[in-house]
């Protein structure tokens, strides 16, 4: 089992069953207020779920940080179509791994966020995506599935309340883009991971054109407890327009990285130093990746910040997906960047001109600058070319590309020249340098 | 063609699981779990599942090329992916990358001569807390060494 | 209307209907927004991100094309921002995409050249290595260079939704995106070539045409295609007396863009090697190369000695001469007295108008097909034998949602999207037909399409059943060839007493017969031995094998004058070349008149029209129309057709497919190249 030993400065609420024994099993799941909530749900009327969680301020924990609530609100609920319920665990922004750990230690609570979810609009069917690389937590899926039908938590008439739900995996196969929810519809339905124009939104046409909720697996996570505890109680433990708590991916140069809970508004440098146990052999701390590869960095002296949408907003970054990469002096930031790039390049889906041309060229420029060929106007051609993207592609994939792009040259220019300044050109390179 | 019957009965669910007149959804996962079996998505394979989805195999060209865990041709008994992603990258993910195709002699999405291994460097496998990390087809190795690394080619090596 | 929204485009306040895309409102208000991918008819993508604007309040610049104009929203097409925008989705775009405008086939009509010119930026801060993939063949007709694609998906879509084909895909991703032919490394379609003139740039090119000339060495002359009924009108790009290309770039004529490969491609058979070039005379038992003088003095002297002897002389016309051609060889049958004329009936035309007695407005055209809420198809395939009007039907349903009923004897390609489809044996469709009654009841106006095999008692016991549902309903008699309409209307068919064509054939007593542009004895043998066979064609055909002489005749290519579809509609030949030693069939029926001092009245095109609208029933039809390239109705005053009773026996369809095409789909290379020539009916 995938889990970090509990730490005084987390507040347990989403992983508060992790290390009890089995605790993947339905029995576990039951001794421990399992199914509870929805049983409780299941005499609350659609609105009052649905004010309950608009009343925790919980906001969507995929990265986009969308009001789950209101989301859920946008549902026609009187549509006469079938709804469905997807649950978005194509977990692939580099940095995070929190959904994967949730579902490996406790499948069953994602079981109850999803039936709560379609209490709340009247959904008898839903997904739950998985990305392919995460072949054995759709094993524990599967089982977990299993034992909620046999033990009548799924199918027909679920525990004699009147209620149907049927629930099934789903395997990705390979493209970040499917995390995006519209590509990943595509992708249910059996095609390419392009997204969809939007309107129509997934909550009125999604899965099979049917009116749909969708979330990262986080978000169904914290459901339960807001049914169970009250949607104040849970907004509470976070900070005004960010109900609760949320996992944090820690990752890169501290000594303990790890997967934790924290509440909305943990401050990032007690998340460094105390979570993460402090900087990996104790060098000086040069930036922070806050929430995935798709965040704007934050150099070290902007990391004496909390943890909560609106204050990264101010700093002009994001709190993304909760996949926090710590970057220490040592850090070669072209090879950070061009490692960004490739990335973003080796994912985009090709549907639109921007993104698809875009990549392509700034990891071959990158790729070049970081063998110290190039010239001072290569590094801003980098900045240009990213801001020329960012906006105008069909989804947000070239933003994510163009953000930490732009971000690493307003900040680290110095390292750019530097690499530029270190190399001889061959005669014969210097006419296109 | 021809399935085990206990793929067969994983087919037979997964179509069960789509709306009805929805079978094209079976698509990518009819895909993922044929190919564990056949090994990669053969033309027989793709026209076998395409009729079993009611799809053309032109739609399961077009996914076959998107998707890059489905693969048009074979890879290795194992196939070895390493992340080299930014999380494992500050941790030593490049590193375990050339030294793989290294030991291997072999680079990215190539087999070894005697189809044991092959390699593939991917994108973050959603280890990061737990860098550097690699899969072997689909299990998790973490927080992997140099010496790590070596054992484990090693003892691919033996059992291939 | 006071439901139109208020908007402000360009500071111009504009208004259009809710739901109206800006990209579109900007458009009816002069002001282009550029794009690649949206394309009219077709669904939207939003991929290029050409089309951007700026809207005020909105964070980032949106998408023109999938934006529904609001009320009192304020858009700007042409701000800085926004040509900003293009003109780094253009640097973008050519960082990939060959420079090499100088050899490629787009190079002077290319969208892309055209986009870069306007917003383009003229310095290239592209310094990399491009990517590159080899050129493909995928069939004789299609070429693919995926370094050029900008991958705006026009192709997958016009071969999905407008051909109901499908043939097109995108495999692989990202910037290695690539379009794919349905076989993997070959196509398998209709080879309409859709998916080339579509194509904004170079990356789908023409066997035919790639590689031949710049574009502006061409006249483009259009004309209406000579083969099926459909009377699609196509552009013939042409040079030094050559036809390079056909398309209908400029979306012209009933058809608008369409054209299925016939109508592309198929002019070729114009070059075959076999084209008779001169005439030819039986000389000792072989025929002889001749002089036209002598040719024609033959033909007129003989004539004359058999009209003097009161000998028989059948005629049979042709279903792709002119209706002036038409007309005037009727006016030659009856100034030497023979009633013997006929034509190769492909449909029961005669029955319909006799049926319809007393019914004005009760034909449909091809854009009725578009239109109304119901169609119902009996006895043809139709996607085959009429890909035009088929075209039609599908492009209905996709943007109307209009509903399809279809009685086959097999499986056709509009059961994909028909409302019920049944299968039914030639003959018996009618009693399938009924069992619609209470699905067609309901479905709105209906307009019916007919194949061969509804004629005679059958078709009356049709419109009889039509009628009496009660939903006002029109009528396509589906006729095989290019001009089938014209010559039933301009009197290709026996005078009182005259025989059949048939009849003539089997007759043992005819003393000559005069066959234009038809090949009779194809299936059939003539039973007077003796009798004197004159053959007017381009190529040798088994019944010019029997002639005693041979006029070697122009193509409708070669000529001007009207044809009428099989719609009814009249629309106006242009000539596009000549071809050495073939004469069009009017200035030969003009030449053996002469000859044999006929005054048959005048013998060009423009007055022979006037005399057609002033004497054929239903002619009467603007001339404006006719003369600016459009396509005129025929207004046919039903009841009391000629020849109505006997018709049903004669009638025979061409049973042509998408690849056949009589005797010139024989000498199309094109058509016999496809590997899906010659086709089938009915088949999956």
């Amino acid at each position: 089992m995938l889990f970090n030993p509990p730490h005084p400065a987390e507040t347990k609420v989403l992983t508060r069953r992790f290390g009890l024994p089995n605790s993947e099993s339905i029995d576990t799941y039951l001794a421990n207020d399992g199914y509870k909530a929805f049983l409780k749900a299941r005499e609350m009327s659609q609105e009052q779920i649905i004010e309950e969680v608009k009343l925790s301020s919980l906001r969507g924990r995929g990265g986009a940080g969308f009001p789950t609530g209101m989301k859920w609100s946008f549902v026609p609920r009187t549509s006469p179509k079938p709804k469905y319920i997807v649950v978005n665990a194509d977990e692939s922004e580099p940095g995070t791994c929190k959904d994967r750990v949730l579902m490996e230690n406790d499948p069953h609570g994602l079981i109850e966020g999803v039936l709560i979810a379609a209490l709340s609009i009247g959904a008898h069917r839903g997904w739950v995506y998985i990305r392919g690389e995460y072949r054995y937590l759709i094993d524990i899926m599967d089982r977990a599935i299993e034992e909620a039908y046999k033990h009548g938590y799924l199918g027909k008439n679920i525990r004699g309340t009147g209620f149907d739900f049927d629930f099934s995996t789903h395997t990705g196969a390979g493209a970040y883009e499917c995390g995006e929810e519209s590509a990943l519809l595509e992708s249910l339905e059996g095609k390419r991971g392009i997204p969809r124009i939007r309107p129509p939104f997934p909550a009125v046409s999604g899965a099979f054109q049917c009116p749909t909720i969708l979330n990262n697996v986080e978000t169904y996570y914290a459901v339960p407890p807001i049914i169970l505890n009250g949607g104040k109680w849970y907004a509470d433990l976070g900070v005004p327009k960010a109900g609760g708590t949320r996992m944090l991916c820690l990752s890169g140069h501290v000594n303990t990285p790890g997967v934790y809970e924290i509440p909305l508004g943990f401050p990032m440098m007690r998340a460094i130093n105390e979570l993460g146990g402090g900087m990996l052999n104790g060098n000086k701390l040069k930036a922070v990746v806050p929430g995935g590869s798709s965040c704007p960095l934050l150099r070290a002296e902007e990391c004496d910040i909390n943890m909560d949408y609106d204050s990264l907003a101010k700093v002009k970054s994001m709190l993304g997906s909760g996949g926090m990469v710590v970057l220490d002096e040592t850090t070669d930031m072209v090879k950070f960047a061009l490692r960004i790039m490739r990335f973003y390049q080796h994912e985009s889906c090709g549907w639109c001109i921007p993104c698809r041309e875009g990549t392509l060229w700034l990891k071959k420029l990158l790729t070049r600058l970081d063998a110290g060929v190039g010239s001072s106007s290569d590094i801003s051609l980098v900045g240009e070319l990213a801001k020329n993207m960012f906006g105008r592609t069909f989804c947000p994939l070239g933003d994510a590309a163009a953000m930490p792009t732009m971000s690493i040259i307003e900040k680290f220019r110095d390292e750019f020249e530097a690499r530029l300044a270190g190399v001889t050109l061959p005669p014969e390179l210097v006419s296109i340098a | 063609m021809t399935f085990s019957p206990q793929l067969e009965a994983r087919l037979e669910k997964l179509l069960r699981s789509y709306p009805e007149g929805r079978q094209r959804a079976a698509l990518i996962p009819m895909l993922m779990y044929a190919q564990d079996e056949a090994g990669y998505i053969s033309k027989e394979l793709a026209q076998e599942v395409a009729r079993r989805c009611g799809v053309t195999t032109l739609q399961v060209d077009e996914v076959v090329g998107y998707y890059t865990m489905l693969r048009a041709r074979p890879m290795g008994r194992t196939h070895l992916q390493i992340c080299t992603n930014i999380s494992c990258l500050l941790v030593g993910g490049d590193k375990l990358w050339e030294q793989a195709c290294h030991k291997l002699g072999i680079g990215h999405n190539e087999v070894t001569p005697d189809g044991a291994i092959s390699l593939e460097e991917v994108e973050c496998i959603g280890a990061c807390s737990w860098a550097p990390a690699l899969q072997t087809n689909f299990d998790f190795h973490h927080k992997v060494t140099p010496e790590k690394l070596d054992q484990l080619i090693d003892a691919l090596r033996k059992v291939n | 209307m006071s439901d139109l929204v208020k908007f402000t485009l360009d500071g111009r306040e504009l208004q259009a209907a809710p739901g109206t895309l800006v990209i579109d409102a900007a458009k009816k208000a002069g002001i282009e927004i550029p794009a690649f991918c949206y394309y009219e008819g077709l669904s939207l993508q939003a991929a290029c991100r050409m089309c951007l604007v700026e809207v005020k309040g909105a964070p980032k610049l949106l998408a023109a094309c999938t934006l529904p104009v609001a009320e009192n929203m304020v858009i700007e097409t042409e701000s800085p921002t926004v040509v900003d925008a293009r003109k780094f989705t253009l640097e973008f775009l050519l960082t990939n995409h060959p420079l090499d405008c100088p050899v490629c086939d787009k190079g002077g009509e290319c969208e892309l050249q055209d986009m870069v010119f306007r917003y383009g930026a003229g310095e290239s801060r592209f310094t990399e290595i491009k990517h590159h993939v080899d050129e493909k063949q995928w069939s004789p007709v299609v070429f693919f260079d995926a370094p050029r694609c900008i991958l705006c998906y026009r192709c997958v879509r016009i071969c999905d939704e407008g051909m109901g084909v499908k043939a097109l895909g995108v495999t692989n991703r990202g910037a290695y995106s690539e379009i794919t032919p349905n076989m993997g490394s070959h196509l398998e379609c209709d080879e309409c070539g859709a998916c080339i003139d579509i194509c904004p740039v170079g990356a789908l090119t023409s066997g035919i045409y790639r590689y031949q000339t710049r574009p502006w060495e061409m006249d483009h002359v259009g004309t209406i295609c000579t083969h099926c009924g459909d009377g699609c009108k196509t552009t013939l790009g042409v040079r030094n007396n050559e036809i390079i290309r056909g398309n209908n770039r400029d979306r012209s004529g009933i058809n608008g863009e369409f054209l299925c490969i016939k109508g592309r491609y198929a002019f070729d058979f114009i070059n075959h090697p076999d084209r008779l070039q001169s005439p030819l005379m039986r000389v000792n038992g072989k025929l002889e190369e001749v002089s036209w003088s002598k040719a024609l003095v033959a033909v007129a002297q003989k004539f004359s000695e058999i009209k003097a002897a009161s000998g028989k002389i059948g005629i049979i016309g042709s279903n792709r001469t002119s209706n002036e051609e038409n007309f005037y060889l009727r006016k030659f049958a009856q100034a030497i007295g023979t009633p013997h004329l006929d034509h190769r009936r492909t449909g029961d035309i005669a029955t319909l108008l006799d049926a319809l007695s007393g019914r004005a407005d009760a034909l449909a055209t091809a854009e009725d097909l578009y239109t109304a809420q119901s169609v119902l198809v009996v006895g043809a395939d139709l996607a085959q034998q009429h890909p035009f009007l088929a075209f039609q039907m599908r492009a209905n349903w996709r943007h109307h949602q209009s509903r399809t009923f279809v009685v086959t004897q097999g499986p056709v390609r509009e059961d994909a999207f028909a409302t019920r489809n049944l299968r039914a044996e030639p003959g018996q469709e009618i009693d399938a037909v009924t069992t619609l009654a209470d699905d067609l009841k309901s479905s709105g106006d209906l307009i019916v399409v007919f194949g061969d095999s509804i004629r005679g008692d059958s078709l009356r016991k049709l419109v009889s059943f039509i009628a009496s549902l009660g939903v006002p309903a029109k009528y396509i008699c589906l006729l095989d060839y290019s001009n089938s309409r014209g010559a039933f209307d301009m009197g290709l068919i026996p005078g009182d007493g005259g025989m059949s064509a048939p009849e003539m054939l089997a007759a043992s007593d005819l003393d000559a017969l005069w066959v234009v542009g038809a090949n009779p004895l194809a299936d059939a043998a003539l039973a007077s031995q003796n009798a004197f066979v004159v053959v007017q064609d381009l190529f040798l055909t088994e019944t010019a094998q029997r002639a005693d002489i041979v006029l070697p005749a122009a193509s409708a290519y070669e000529k001007t004058g009207t044809v009428t579809n099989t719609c009814g509609q009249v629309q106006r030949l242009s000539k596009a070349l000549n071809v050495m030693g073939a004469k069009p069939d009017l200035d030969i029926f003009h030449l053996i008149a002469r000859g044999m001092r006929l005054d048959l009245g005048p013998a060009q095109p423009d007055k022979i029209f006037s005399e057609i609208r002033a004497t054929v029933k239903g002619y009467d039809i603007p001339l404006p129309v006719i003369a600016t390239g459009g396509a005129a109705l025929t207004n046919p005053v039903n009841g009391n057709v000629p020849h109505a009773a006997a018709s049903a026996a004669l009638v025979r369809g061409s049973r042509d497919t998408l690849f056949t095409s009589g005797t010139l789909g024989r000498y199309s290379p094109i058509l016999s190249k496809v590997m899906e020539a010659p086709g089938g009916l009915y088949r999956k």
